[in-house]
């Protein structure tokens, strides 16, 4: 027994930024204060709040330091574990009010939110199976092996209403249903863990902090259908994600939750990891079947359907991370439970990776239906540096953004879909008034552009055509037929490529082109980019009347595009400097250096 | 885009061969395989060179075509060389909406060389990457394992000046 337990967080982000060598200094400090019988330290999964990693949290009062450095370990040992006293200054500031401290769920950050899919990341120790099964986990396994059979669990996923957490949406009983019905002397359930989407990183959170519940789902899965072997694909960037799938493989494998005659039923079994090698298209299902298969990841036309002809020509069902980390929850809570949260047709509740222009960067995870603006204004904390909102880009590469005349809109399926966007995996980048719509647009169709696989037309070819055109916008040698013709092009590309991703490539433009087309227009007719990112369409100046003709610019300057004039302003005693428009380069260098904020951009 | 530079020769040791035979031994039989041996063969060798794409179709009987054509599609697969620093510059959408651009731009500045290439000396090697899942810490960059986040341009001389 141990009065204390300090949690630290080993996600990704905060391992990035210096955990595993807090967690390391944490054990010193505690062995030489002599605390080591009486406070153990556990590291766990991802708490969301990843803006102010590194995170710890010390039970049992649930006091949450933020961004605790490891020079501030030693105060946090001897203060708060041995002598019981908080180190105010470095808690969660938020929790920090005049009559003491608040609960983390109390604070803006948590209290809306209501957490399925991450219910235990940053609160078991991944990596220790004992914990998994303390908190309920395999109880629904073992409810669906002894109390149920195969239709039954079908008609549970049925009557929740879930659907896909993987972008498109498709009901998830419905899948199982159809690959059910199939009889095959071999069938395959897949797990969709290669989290391509660019700013989208809940699956990896819930695979390195609860990847248990993804294999007991997957197992559940099997029962349903009939499967024996499951596959997870996982991105082979994802190291920390990969490594605790396996020890949670060994380890069920080791307890008889997976492998032969589990729970004494007969029921068989196993799990099997294959690691993604970067690229995009292989989260389209059928691509990424054929690179489970050991081959270029193409996709091939449907149908058939997976359900029929997956893996291996097997019927094969395919579910994303987040989708199956709410299985084992409905089975053992009931359908109604799930039913009862979220809107009308989109059920339950949706992981979202907020990033971007916004305080609290990090994952949250929120009933469907929670409007846009309590997600980023009292969640995320709204906009830094009093900047403007402006447009919150979803569903990645395939989405489209929502722009401020729908910030108070219920987000779910069919609504963004209806504003021409999507859901996507659950990516939400918020911009602000100091970044270019058109410039995105063509980030996008950069990525795009790279990934395409290759293997249809429209995608392959249409795709590039897009970007030419955009890039033609950005630099401001466009015409205004030019942008008829990458509509045209956009709704072409939609309308004949084979899979997912030429299907969806054109919709960032789309939807810019909706909701931002005077963007469009000011980069065309006026050869000006409104926010002041297109590059080729900016000119650097000096204010002579402000500058003091110190030549700070002229020295930072790599192109020698800066030199002194013959006017020196009044009150000043050197003559001002002036920037040659044909020799700037644009990098902005000078206008860093300058002190005097004599520089500007137009 | 490939570089134009000349390649460096193979210069694969027998320990190499012999741990790279041992793997496709053990997987061979497995099915699909491929990608599997060639993620090993990557570790072993820290790149897929057409000398060892040879040796793991001679050992399995895949065409070595075939080899050829997964080892290009997947951003993973090396064929050339990496430094022995390699930097990875994340153009995820959350970095890039916070300036990951202008992090890239500098470091090729600075170190002479475009992304996918080696500076001349095989000290460094860059690359972009999409997404490290470190969105918090935006922008960011890699350097081996190690993590770098909250970028601004002027960070990064000070950052390769640690590696010199």
């Amino acid at each position: 027994m141990y009065r204390s337990h300090v949690l630290v967080c080993g996600g990704t982000g905060c391992t990035s930024s210096g955990s595993q060598q807090i967690m390391e200094t944490l054990k010193e400090e505690i062995a030489k204060n002599g605390l080591d019988q009486e406070v153990a330290v556990i590291q766990t999964g991802c708490h969301g709040l990843c803006a102010l990693g590194p995170i710890m949290i010390i039970y049992p009062d649930a006091t949450f330091y933020s961004m605790v450095k490891n020079e501030d370990i030693p105060e946090i040992v001897s203060e708060h574990l041995l002598k019981g006293r908080v180190v105010t200054r470095l808690l969660y500031q938020e929790t920090v009010t005049d009559s003491g401290v608040k609960a983390l769920i109390d604070t803006d950050f948590y209290k809306k939110q209501h957490r399925i899919a991450l219910r235990n990341c940053g609160v078991i120790n991944p990596e220790n199976i004992e914990e998994y099964i303390g908190t309920g986990g395999y109880q629904a396994l073992g409810k669906v092996l002894t109390e149920m059979t195969p239709d039954e669990v079908i008609q549970v996923l049925l009557d929740s209403g879930l659907r896909g957490r993987g972008g498109a949406g498709f009901p998830t009983g419905l899948k199982w249903k159809f690959a059910k019905q199939n009889d095959a002397d071999q069938k395959y359930v897949c797990c969709n863990a290669d989290e391509g989407d660019p700013g989208a990183f809940m699956d990896r959170s819930v695979l390195e902090g609860d990847p248990h519940a993804v294999l007991e789902a997957m197992a559940i899965a099997g029962y349903a259908i009939g499967a024996s072997q499951g596959y997870i694909y996982v991105r082979a960037e994802y190291p920390i994600a990969v490594q605790r799938l396996k020890i949670a493989i060994q380890q069920a494998r080791e307890m008889e939750l997976l492998g032969n005659d589990i729970f004494g039923t007969g029921f068989n079994f196993d799990i099997d990891l294959r690691l993604g090698a970067g690229a995009f298209v292989c989260g389209e299902e059928t691509a990424l079947m054929t690179s489970i298969e050991g081959n270029r990841g193409e996709p091939r036309p449907r149908p058939p359907f997976p359900a029929v002809k997956g893996l291996f020509a097997k019927p094969t069902i395919l579910n994303n991370v987040e989708t199956y980390a709410n299985i084992p929850q409905i089975i053992i809570n009931g359908p109604e439970w799930f039913a009862s949260m979220g809107t009308e047709k989109s059920k339950g509740t949706k992981v979202f990776a907020l990033g971007g222009k916004i305080n609290n960067t990090g994952l949250v995870e929120v009933p469907m239906g929670t409007t846009l603006r309590e997600v980023v204004e009292e969640i995320g904390g709204g906009i830094p540096g009093g900047h403007k909102f402006k447009a919150a880009q979803t569903g990645g590469p395939s989405g489209g953004c929502i722009p401020a005349e729908h910030f108070d809109i219920p987000i779910d399926y069919d609504n963004l879909i209806s504003i021409g966007s999507m859901m996507g995996s659950g990516g939400l980048i918020v911009m602000d008034d100091t970044d270019c719509m058109v410039d995105i647009a063509k980030f996008f169709l950069e990525f795009t552009v790279e990934e395409s696989c290759g293997k249809c037309t429209p995608c392959r070819i249409g795709t590039k055509r897009m970007l030419e055109i955009l890039t033609k916008i950005t630099e401001g040698n466009a015409t205004m037929e030019d942008l008829d013709k990458l509509e045209e092009l956009c709704y072409y590309i939609k309308e004949n490529s084979l899979c997912g991703l030429g299907q969806t490539a054109p919709n960032p433009v789309l939807s810019t082109l909706r909701y931002f087309r005077d963007e469009y227009e000011a980069h065309i007719k006026e050869k000006r980019c409104p926010a002041g990112v297109c590059k080729k369409l900016l000119t650097y100046n000096i204010d002579r009347e402000k500058c003091i003709g110190c030549g700070a610019c002229a020295r930072q300057c790599p192109a020698g595009a800066i030199s002194k004039t013959d006017y020196t302003a009044p009150g000043k005693k050197l003559p001002a400097m002036a920037i040659d428009p044909n020799k700037c380069v644009k990098c902005g260098a000078c206008m860093e250096k300058c002190k005097f904020s004599a520089i500007y951009k137009k | 885009m490939a570089s134009k530079k000349e390649t460096v020769p193979f210069r694969g040791t027998p320990e190499q061969e012999a741990a790279l035979k041992k793997v496709i031994a053990e997987l061979k039989d497995t099915k699909g395989a491929l990608m599997p041996i060639m993620q090993h063969a990557q570790e072993i060798y820290g790149y897929l060179p057409i000398e060892v794409q040879t040796m793991i179709s001679d050992e399995t009987g895949i065409p070595l075509e075939k080899i050829y054509g997964v080892a290009t599609f997947y951003a993973q697969f090396a064929l050339q060389p990496k430094g022995k620093y390699q930097i990875s510059v994340c153009l995820g959408t959350a970095c890039y909406v916070k300036g990951s651009g202008s992090v890239y731009d500098k470091i090729q500045q600075l170190l002479g060389i475009s992304g996918g290439e080696c500076t001349p000396d095989g000290k460094f090697s860059l690359d972009s990457c999409r997404c490290v899942g470190a969105c918090g810490l935006a922008p960011v960059m890699m350097i081996n394992d190690e993590v770098y986040g909250r970028l601004v341009p002027d960070d990064v001389a000070g950052i390769l000046a640690k590696y010199e």
